[in-house]
C-alpha cells in the first residue's frame, strides 16, 4: 500500500474543501471498498479523509420523505423501523448484500460509491480503462461472465456492483450532495450513476469536492407490495449475477404504477421502463409479467460469456414481480 | 556524506513510492550503514530493508515519539488508544496498519487469523463497541478510543465462553484457522438475534424489532461471512444451535480411551 496520511475530518466543509484543492485525495468511510482497493494498489490516495464521526448517519422523516444519512451503516439503514416500514425493498436489498461483518461497517455513502467488481479493475498487472484511462478493457476480449448485458460501451462492460443502489433506484431516491462552500445538489438516483460511454473512469455524476451527505426516499403506497430477488453463484456472499428490485401500486384490481430496478446486468442500477410502461393498468397475471418481461430483455446486449443473463434477467423479473403482487 | 535513497545499492530497481518509503524511515546515509553493518554481507533486498526498518518501528509501543537507528520518526505516525479485551492500549501505528496487524504485530494478541486480508474469509473477526468487523478491511487509525474484543477477551479467567465450550463440545473445527473468527462472529450473531436484526432469510420483516428465532437457515445465512475451508460447518451450526435455544444437540465425537483397548467404551 502507498503511504498516505490520515486525516479525520472536523466537518464537512474542510472535508470537501481538501477533495476539492488535491485531486489525490480521498473519502474513507466504513473502508470495506477503499481499503481493499489501497491493499491492491488499484486506489492510490496521498490523503485519506475519515469522515465517520461528521453529522450525516441519521434516519429520520421529513414530512412525505425518509432522509438516510450517508454516514448511516448499512445495518442500521435495513434495520431501521422506518425503513423496515415504509421501504422494506430497501431492507431486503442491503442484506442481501455482503455479510454480517461488513454490512457493519459499510456505510450508505460508500455503498453508492463502491467500485466495480471487475476483476481486471481489481489487478493492476492488467489493462483497464477505467482503472488507467486509454490502456484498453481487459474484459471485453477476457472473461466477461459476469458483466454488462444493458448499457455498456466497447470502452468498458463492467457491472456496477452494489444491491443497495438498486433497491434505491426502485424507490425514486434522490441523493444529496454538498460541496465545500455548503451548496448542495439534489440528484435522482437515476442520474447519480452514469453510463461508461468514451469515459468509463467515472462511475458517477458526483463532481470533484462533492460528498454525499443524505439519501432521500419519498414514502409510498407499494410497501407491503414489493419484493428484491438476487441470483448469484452462492447462496450467500456473494455478488449479483442478476437482480431485481420490484414495486407494485396495486388498486382496483389492476396496476397502477410499478417499478423494476435491476443489478448485475449494467454500469448502473438498470430500471426496466420497458418491462414497467406494460404493466400499466393491467390485470395482474404471470402471462403479464412474462410478456414485459420479455419485451425487456429483447432489449439486451449480452457479451461472449453472460448469454445466460438474458433468459435469467427475464425469469427473475418474472419471479420478483410474483412475489411483489402476492401471485 | 549523506547519500540518497537512489544510491543505494538493492539487487532490484526500486519504483518511485518504495524510495519514498525508505527516504521517509530514513534508511540512507548513517543509519544505511549501521543498517548494512547489521545485515552483514550480499545484497540487501528491499524487503529486509524494510522489515527491519518496520520491525524496530513497530517494536516501540506506547507514546513515545518513534525514533529508530534508521532516522527519525516515520512520516505518517499516529498515536491511537484503544481498549483491547478491557485494557487500555497506546500505540504509535504507521497510517496503513489495520486494526488486524496491529493486533497481532503490535499486541501479541494473534489470536485473531488473517485469512484473505481481503474482507473475504471472516477469519479476523473482531468486536469492537459490540459489533462484528472485519479487522483487515478497518485502518488502526479508525478505531480510536474504541472497545474491541477478540477471541483472547472471551473468556472470564478460567472458564471458557459458552460458544468456546460448545465450539469443543462438538468439534466445530478441524485446523482451527478460521475458529477464532467463527467464534466471535457467532457470538455478535446472537446478540444481533436478540435485538431483533434482520437477515437475507428472514421472512417477515416486522415493523417493530423483535427477537428472531433462529433456524437452521438463519444462523447458515447469518455466518456466511465466515469461511471454513475444513468445512467444519455442520458442527458449527450445532455448537451455535446449542448455545443458542438451548438446543442440545448429539454430541458428534467423544475421547477414545485407549487403556481401554478393545472395548467400546469411552471416557
Ligand atoms: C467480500 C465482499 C463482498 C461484498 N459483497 C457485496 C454484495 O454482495 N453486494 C453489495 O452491494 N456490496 C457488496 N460488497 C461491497 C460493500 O457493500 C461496499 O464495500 C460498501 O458498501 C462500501 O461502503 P464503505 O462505507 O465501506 O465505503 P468505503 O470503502 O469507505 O468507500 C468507498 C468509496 O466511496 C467513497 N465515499 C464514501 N463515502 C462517501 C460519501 N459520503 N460521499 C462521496 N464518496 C464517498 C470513498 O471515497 C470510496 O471511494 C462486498 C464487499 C466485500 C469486501
Ligand atoms: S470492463 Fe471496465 S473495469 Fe473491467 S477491464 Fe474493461 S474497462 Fe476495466
Ligand atoms: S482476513 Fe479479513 S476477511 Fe479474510
Ligand atoms: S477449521 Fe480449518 S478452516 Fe475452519
Amino acid at each position: 500500500m502507498k503511504p498516505f496520511k490520515y486525516e479525520k475530518a472536523k466537518d464537512l466543509g474542510t472535508a470537501a474543501s481538501t477533495l476539492d484543492s488535491i485531486p489525490s485525495a480521498s473519502l474513507l468511510a466504513g473502508g470495506t471498498n477503499i481499503v481493499d482497493l489501497m491493499k491492491e494498489d488499484v486506489a492510490r490516495p496521498d490523503i485519506l479523509v475519515d469522515i465517520n464521526g461528521l453529522e450525516f448517519s441519521k434516519i429520520k422523516k421529513k414530512g412525505n420523505t425518509v432522509s438516510i444519512g450517508a454516514l448511516a451503516t448499512n445495518k442500521d439503514t435495513a434495520n431501521h423501523p422506518l425503513v423496515r416500514k415504509h421501504f422494506p425493498v430497501l431492507t431486503q436489498s442491503i442484506l442481501a448484500g455482503a455479510s454480517a461483518q461488513i454490512r457493519n461497517m459499510a456505510t450508505n455513502g460508500g455503498n453508492l460509491n463502491q467500485r466495480t467488481r471487475c476483476m481486471y479493475f481489481n489487478d493492476p498487472s492488467v489493462t483497464c480503462n477505467k482503472r488507467d484511462p486509454g490502456s484498453g478493457c481487459s474484459a471485453m476480449e477476457g472473461l466477461n461472465r459476469m458483466h454488462s448485458i444493458f448499457g455498456w460501451s466497447n470502452r468498458c462492460v463492467a457491472v456496477f456492483p452494489s444491491d443497495m443502489a438498486v433497491g434505491l433506484a426502485a424507490l425514486d431516491a434522490v441523493v444529496n450532495v454538498a460541496n465545500k462552500d455548503g451548496e448542495s445538489r439534489a440528484i435522482p438516483i437515476n442520474d447519480y450513476h452514469r453510463l461508461p460511454g468514451r469515459d468509463p473512469s467515472r462511475d458517477n455524476t458526483l463532481k470533484r469536492g462533492e460528498i454525499v451527505t443524505t439519501i432521500d426516499i419519498p414514502i409510498n403506497s407499494w410497501a407491503k407490495n414489493s419484493y428484491y430477488l438476487k441470483v448469484r453463484d452462492r447462496a450467500s456472499y456473494d455478488f449479483a449475477l442478476v437482480s431485481v428490485a420490484a414495486a407494485l401500486d396495486l388498486g382496483g384490481g389492476v396496476i397502477r404504477g410499478s417499478r423494476i430496478a435491476m443489478g448485475g446486468v449494467a454500469p448502473k442500477p438498470w430500471r426496466a421502463l420497458i418491462a414497467e410502461k406494460e404493466l400499466i393498468g393491467k390485470k395482474p397475471s404471470k402471462e403479464l409479467f412474462e410478456r414485459a418481461a420479455k419485451m425487456e430483455m429483447e432489449r439486451a446486449r449480452p457479451l461472449e460469456h453472460n448469454e445466460f443473463k438474458v433468459k435469467m434477467g427475464e425469469r427473475a423479473i418474472v419471479r420478483a414481480l410474483q412475489k411483489s403482487g402476492n401471485a | 556524506m549523506d547519500k540518497d535513497i537512489d544510491d543505494v545499492a538493492v539487487d532490484y530497481e526500486m519504483s518511485e513510492d518504495e524510495k519514498t518509503i525508505l527516504r521517509e524511515l530514513g534508511v540512507f546515509g548513517e543509519s544505511r550503514r549501521k543498517f548494512l553493518g547489521k545485515v552483514g554481507t550480499g545484497g540487501a533486498s528491499l524487503l529486509a530493508l524494510q522489515l527491519l526498518a518496520e520491525q524496530e518501528a513497530l517494536a516501540a509501543e506506547t507514546g513515545e515519539p518513534l525514533t529508530s537507528a534508521f532516522g527519525p520518526r516515520f512520516e505518517n505516525a499516529l498515536k491511537v488508544t484503544l481498549k483491547v479485551n478491557g485494557e487500555k492500549k497506546s500505540l504509535e501505528v504507521d497510517s496503513r496498519m489495520t486494526l488486524l496487524d496491529a493486533l497481532r504485530e503490535r499486541l501479541a494478541l494473534t489470536g485473531t487469523k488473517k485469512g484473505c486480508d481481503r474482507g473475504q474469509c471472516g477469519s479476523c473477526t473482531v468486536i469492537v463497541e459490540g459489533e462484528r468487523v472485519l479487522s483487515c478491511l478497518a485502518l488502526a487509525a479508525t478505531c480510536e478510543g474504541k472497545d474491541v474484543t477478540t477471541i483472547e477477551g472471551l473468556a472470564e479467567g478460567d472458564s471458557l465462553h459458552p460458544l468456546q465450550a460448545a465450539f469443543i463440545k462438538y468439534d466445530a473445527f478441524q485446523c482451527g484457522y478460521c475458529t477464532p473468527g467463527q467464534i466471535c462472529s457467532s457470538v455478535a450473531l446472537l446478540d444481533e438475534a436478540k435485538n431483533g436484526e434482520l437477515s437475507h432469510v428472514s421472512d417477515e420483516i416486522p415493523e417493530k424489532a423483535a427477537p428472531v428465532d433462529l433456524s437452521d437457515d438463519e444462523i447458515r445465512e447469518r455466518m456466511s461471512g465466515n469461511l471454513c475451508r475444513c468445512g467444519a460447518y455442520p458442527n458449527i451450526l450445532k455448537a451455535i444451535q446449542e448455545v443458542e435455544g438451548g438446543r442440545e444437540v448429539a454430541q458428534t465425537w467423544s475421547f477414545y480411551n485407549s487403556a481401554k483397548e478393545g472395548s467400546d467404551e469411552t471416557v
